[in-house]
C-alpha cells in the first residue's frame, strides 16, 4: 500500500520532475482560483500533503454531478487530485455492490472516524419518513445523519445538495431538503451549479489537500473564490449592457453581433458562479458565449424564479427601492442585486414583479 | 455524395472584428505597470489568462499585440510547457499543457526569466552527485 506517501512523493514516484511539480502547482493554482504569486506556498504544502479519506454519497440526483467531474477537461491534474484521495465509498464509481459496497463505507468511517471528507449530491427527500429513496434499506436521510456525524466537514456538490435544486422545485412532492438544511455542528460548504463546473469541485478538494481547511466563504456558504463575483460582473459582453446595446430575439441583428441577453432573461446579474472564466468544455465557451443567458442554476431556488426566458425579475419590498435607487445613481444593477441575493435564500421565494430594462438602466 | 450535401448552407453572423468586446486592453494595461514596476523595483509579475473573462477573439487580439520575440524555449516536465519572449522584452507567454495535449493554464509573465526556465535548486545538488557516482563508476 501507498497509503502514507506525500503528495510529492506520490507525485515522483510517478516520474514527475521538480519543473513538472512546479507545473503541477501552477495548474493547481489556477484551478483554486488563486493568484500565481501563491505557487511557491501551494507547493511547499502540496509537497507535504498526505491522503484524506473521502465518503462520497449520493441521493435524490441524475448523476449530473459525477459526470461533471468525472469528464473534467484538465484530466492529468485532476486525476492526480483524485489520485491522492482515497475514495472510499461512491457508490456510482466503486465496483463494490450490495452489502460489500456498504461494507466500504462502515469501514472507512470506523477508520477515520471525526477525519473523513463527506461529499454529497443530490437532495434528501424527508416525506414518508424519507422512504422516497433508500440505499441498501436505508433511508437517504438516516444515512446523511449518520455518516455526517464522524465527518471532519461536508462539501455539498450541485444545487440539489446545497440548497435542495430540481427535486426541491415547487411543489416539491419528496420534502426534499438540502444538506444544510437537515445537519449542523459541521463545517458544510456548498459548491452549487447544475452541474458545477469540474474545475471548482476538484478546486475545492485541492483547497483542502493544500490547506488542509475549508476556502473563504459567502453568505450562501460558496467559496467565494470561485463565486465572489457574479456573472454578469464578469461577462465579455458587458461593455454591450452598459452601451444599452441589447439583443432582442435569439436571431435578430443584436444576437448575430453578440450583444448582451439581459433582455431574452439572462440570469448573469444575480447568478454568482465561474462560467465566464473558468468556462465550459475544455475551457471552449460558455452558455453566454454561446448565444444563451444564463439560467441561474447555481443560485437557490433556481427552478421557481421565473421563467428562464424572461428578463430579470427582482424580489419586490423594502429593497427594491434600494435596487432602483442605486441603478438610477449608475451602480451597476448587478452589484444591488448581488446585495439583494446575499441575503437570505428564504428571499428568493417572495412574489417577483417584473421591472424593465428602462428601470435599471435609466440615468 | 451524400444527400446532405444537397443542403444549402450560408454561414452567416460570425462578429467582424469591430464587434469584439476589447477585453485584451485591460490585460495590456497590466502588462505595461507590471514592466514600470520590474524596471523600477526588479519584481516580477505573473498573470493568469484563464483568471480573466475573454470574449471570442480576445486572446487572439493580446497575442496579436504582443508578438514574437527573440526567445522560444519548450520544457518537457509533466507534459510540454512552450515559454517564449514576446516583441516587449521582459513580457513572457508561457503555455502549460498537459501530458495529453490539453491546455493546462497560461501564464503571463513579466521577469527577466520565467522559474519554468530555471533550474531548482534542489535538482542542482542531485545533478553534481549523479554525475560524481558516473565518473567513479567510468573509473572503476
Amino acid at each position: 500500500m501507498t497509503d502514507d506517501l506525500t503528495l510529492g512523493e506520490r507525485l515522483r514516484q510517478q516520474g514527475v520532475s521538480r519543473r513538472g511539480f512546479l507545473k503541477f502547482c501552477a495548474a493547481t493554482a489556477s484551478m483554486m482560483a488563486l493568484p500565481p504569486s501563491m505557487i511557491p506556498a501551494i507547493a511547499a504544502s502540496l509537497e507535504k500533503a498526505k491522503r484524506p479519506s473521502v465518503i462520497w454519497l449520493s441521493f435524490q440526483e441524475c448523476t449530473g454531478c459525477t459526470e461533471s467531474l468525472t469528464r473534467s477537461h484538465a484530466p492529468t491534474v485532476e486525476s492526480l487530485i483524485f489520485e491522492h484521495i482515497s475514495l472510499d465509498y461512491h457508490h456510482t464509481l466503486q465496483a463494490a455492490a450490495g452489502d460489500a459496497a456498504e461494507h466500504a463505507r462502515e469501514e472507512a468511517m470506523q477508520e477515520h472516524y471525526g477525519k473523513y471528507l463527506l461529499v454529497v449530491d443530490g437532495s434528501i427527500p424527508t416525506g414518508e419518513n424519507g422512504n422516497y429513496s433508500t440505499i441498501a434499506g436505508i433511508t437517504n436521510l438516516a444515512m446523511l445523519q449518520e455518516v455526517a456525524a464522524g465527518a471532519a466537514a461536508i462539501i455539498s456538490v450541485g444545487t440539489c445538495a446545497a440548497y435542495g435544486g430540481l427535486p426541491h422545485a415547487d411543489p416539491n412532492p419528496t420534502g426534499a431538503k438540502s444538506v444544510e438544511d437537515l445537519i449542523s455542528g459541521k463545517p458544510i460548504i456548498n459548491v452549487p451549479g447544475c452541474p458545477p463546473i469540474p474545475t471548482v469541485i476538484t478546486g475545492v478538494l485541492a483547497h483542502y489537500l493544500t490547506f488542509g481547511t475549508l476556502p473563504e466563504l459567502d453568505g450562501l456558504r460558496r467559496p467565494k473564490a470561485f463565486y465572489g463575483q457574479n456573472i454578469h460582473d464578469r461577462c465579455y459582453r458587458r461593455p454591450f449592457y452598459e452601451r444599452g446595446e441589447f439583443a432582442e430575439t435569439f436571431d435578430d441583428e443584436g444576437a448575430k453581433k453578440g450583444w448582451c441577453l439581459y433582455k431574452l432573461g439572462c440570469k448573469g446579474p444575480t447568478t454568482y458562479n465561474a462560467c465566464a472564466t473558468a468556462k465550459w468544455n475544455e475551457g471552449t465557451s460558455w452558455p453566454v458565449e454561446s448565444g444563451h443567458g444564463c439560467i441561474g442554476c447555481s443560485e437557490p431556488n433556481f427552478w421557481d424564479a421565473g421563467g428562464f426566458y424572461q428578463a430579470l425579475s427582482e424580489p419586490t419590498g423594502d429593497a427594491g427601492g434600494t435596487l432602483l435607487g442605486a441603478a438610477a445613481a449608475g451602480v451597476a444593477a448587478g452589484v444591488a442585486a448581488g446585495v439583494l441575493n446575499r441575503r437570505s435564500k428564504a428571499d428568493a421565494a417572495e412574489a417577483h414583479e417584473k421591472i424593465t430594462v428602462e428601470d435599471l438602466t435609466r440615468d | 455524395m451524400s444527400s446532405l450535401d444537397a443542403i444549402k448552407v450560408a454561414v452567416e453572423g460570425i462578429p467582424a472584428a469591430a464587434d469584439a468586446a476589447a477585453n485584451a486592453l485591460p490585460v495590456l494595461h497590466e502588462i505595461r505597470h507590471a514592466l514600470d514596476k520590474l524596471a523600477a523595483s526588479g519584481e516580477p509579475t505573473v498573470i493568469d489568462l484563464s483568471a480573466i473573462p475573454f470574449g471570442p477573439g480576445d486572446l487572439k487580439q493580446l497575442f496579436a499585440t504582443l508578438g514574437k520575440g527573440e526567445v522560444e524555449a519548450s520544457v518537457n516536465a509533466f507534459g510540454e510547457t512552450r515559454v517564449s519572449e514576446t516583441q516587449y522584452p521582459g513580457v513572457w507567454l508561457v503555455e502549460h499543457f498537459s501530458p495529453q495535449g490539453n491546455d493546462l493554464a497560461t501564464h503571463i509573465e513579466v521577469t527577466r526569466l520565467p522559474s519554468m526556465l530555471v533550474t531548482p535548486e534542489q535538482d542542482i545538488a542531485d545533478a553534481s552527485a549523479a554525475l560524481t557516482l558516473r565518473l567513479q563508476q567510468d573509473h572503476d
